[in-house]
């Protein structure tokens, strides 16, 4: 089954930099994935998030606040 | 030849050629201007970058790597206590917004999943001004009182907007209806008094190294201005031992690069720079070659850095170019500025605060502005509220903040924001 993975940022720097490593985790974990870039801030809401750059996998919100590097993203996606 | 993609690149180019068709090259009133602005900005690099800014950098990493933004947060959830979230959210954005892109969405959050409308319009119009890199970069560049009115005006400010906007909107229910509140994880804190203790080390080795020479030759100021330096490198040194102690950074490491340091400062003892950007270099390198929150420290500061320093610098440049540096004139003539915004008249604040409201200024980049404002004669009074208003609302933002909270809730924010910041220029002005 597809992957969601979903970016929840309003576009600094940390959220490029987050989304540039969740895609070389994803390549890694060899998954069938898409990604989607969340930037309007009203939708970053309704996933109850407050602080950016922010991880939602199907949905659920699995990093919040900080990049992390892909090695460490891997687990998360995969989970 | 496909014209439809081309115009652009034939658009770009005549815009240019006409640009420097027309340049202004040899009017004496344009070549001046240039000069001052690199004048402006020379000063900057010399005085303000390496004792300053730098030392600013890694504190401001610091907060966000190792300050628990959710416990912070936890004042400002939905059940906190409405009188304490007032207070929390008016100086929160020292910890919680060390950059002012992280505001809006905080703010969005607060007041949908949080404490409501009035702390979070607080903590919307404090934040941008009592960032640690707004109260430094202000306190250094337009005087310890400038940066004290500027932090204590917006924390005052904020509440009383947010209580505000709180009993006009008192009949709509709060916020609360989104989904609950998602923070990350609190990993391995450490205590209190630890923290405290490396964030007092850091901030005394910023002050000490920017002490100012005070005006008399004795007395206590005087004999903290004669040992700055020998205090700066007691705190220093201070660091480097809780570095050691808390942090795991290996004792030879920390021991080497404090032998090189010392010895450059000995070396060079009468430009104490040098020492000093020796010492910064060492500790680069001691975090940014250690794995985990000591590297994330390192990159935190470094993206700081990166950040902030080009828009700086150009903004040093272009505030320069336009108003000159101190006691000089660039390409706006002094006397449209002091006619203006001189002296301290009501009417002078509500056009610093009306400019303000709705110009945007990229990160810091409101410092050298006002600084050449004043320069060319703006008076105190406005100069703050400028400084109040400037930061906290500009067209971009109002747009999302419309989006968030509604045309009609944004409108009575920036009125207020308008008549406060005009307000408090009023009474710094006529006090000071």
């Amino acid at each position: 089954m597809k992957k969601k993975l979903q970016i929840l940022g309003t576009g600094c720097a940390k959220c490029i930099k987050l989304a540039a490593n969740v895609e070389e985790a994803a390549k890694r974990a060899g998954i069938d994935y898409e990604i989607e870039k969340v930037t309007d801030i009203n939708q970053i809401m309704k996933f109850g998030v407050m602080m950016t750059p922010a991880l939602a996998v199907d949905g659920k919100v699995k990093l919040v606040g900080k990049v992390l590097p892909p090695a460490e993203l891997e687990n998360l996606i995969k989970g | 030849m496909n014209w439809k993609d081309e115009w652009k690149w034939l658009a770009g180019l005549a815009g240019v050629f006409l640009v420097l068709f027309y340049l202004p090259v040899g009017v004496p009133r344009f070549d001046n201007a240039v000069l001052e602005g690199l004048y402006l900005a020379k000063s900057y690099a010399r005085e303000h970058v390496i004792l300053c800014l730098l030392p600013a950098f890694f504190i401001a990493g610091a907060i966000g790597v190792f300050l628990s933004q959710n416990t912070v947060m936890k004042y400002l959830g939905a059940d906190a206590k409405k009188v304490l979230a007032y207070g929390v959210a008016s100086v929160s954005g020292t910890i919680l917004a060390v950059c002012s892109c992280t505001i809006l969405p905080l703010f969005a959050g607060i007041y949908r999943m949080g404490a409501g409308l009035g702390p979070a319009i607080a903590f919307l119009y404090s934040g941008p001004a009592i960032n640690v890199l707004a109260i430094i970069l202000t306190a250094r560049v337009l005087g310890i009182e400038m940066g004290v009115a500027r932090a204590v005006g917006a924390i005052a400010f904020s509440v009383v907007i947010g209580l505000v906007m709180h009993v006009i909107y008192r009949k709509e229910k709060d916020g609360q209806d989104g989904p609950k509140m998602m923070l990350g994880a609190d990993d391995g804190m450490r205590p209190l008094w630890q923290n405290v203790l490396y964030f007092a080390a850091m901030i005394a080795v910023l002050v000490f190294a920017n002490w100012g020479k005070p005006q008399s030759e004795t007395g206590i100021w005087h004999l903290v201005y004669a040992s700055k330096w020998a205090i700066t490198a007691l705190s220093a040194a201070g660091l480097g031992v809780m570095l050691v102690a808390w942090f795991s950074v290996p004792v030879v490491k920390v021991a080497a690069v404090a032998a090189v340091t010392a010895a450059f400062s000995l070396t060079f003892p009468h430009t104490p720079t040098v020492g000093f950007a020796v010492g910064v270099i060492g500790l680069s390198y001691l975090t940014s070659t250690q794995e985990g929150e000591m590297q994330e420290w390192f990159s935190g500061s470094w993206g700081f850095a990166k950040q902030i320093m080009p828009i700086l610098f150009s903004g040093v440049l272009v505030a320069g170019f336009l108003l000159g540096r101190p006691g000089y004139e660039g390409i706006i003539p002094s006397v449209w500025v002091s006619s203006l915004v001189g002296g301290n008249s009501l009417f002078a604040n509500l056009v610093a605060s009306v400019a303000g409201a709705f110009m945007y200024f990229a990160t810091l980049t409101e410092v050298p502005i006002l600084q050449g404002l004043m320069g060319s004669g703006m008076g105190k009074g406005p100069a703050l509220a400028l400084l109040l208003a400037g930061p906290a609302v500009s067209l971009p933002n109002m747009l999302v903040i419309r989006s968030v909270i509604g045309t009609g809730k944004t409108i009575v924010y920036v009125t207020l924001v308008i008549v406060m910041a005009t307000l408090s220029g009023y009474v710094y002005g006529t006090v000071f």
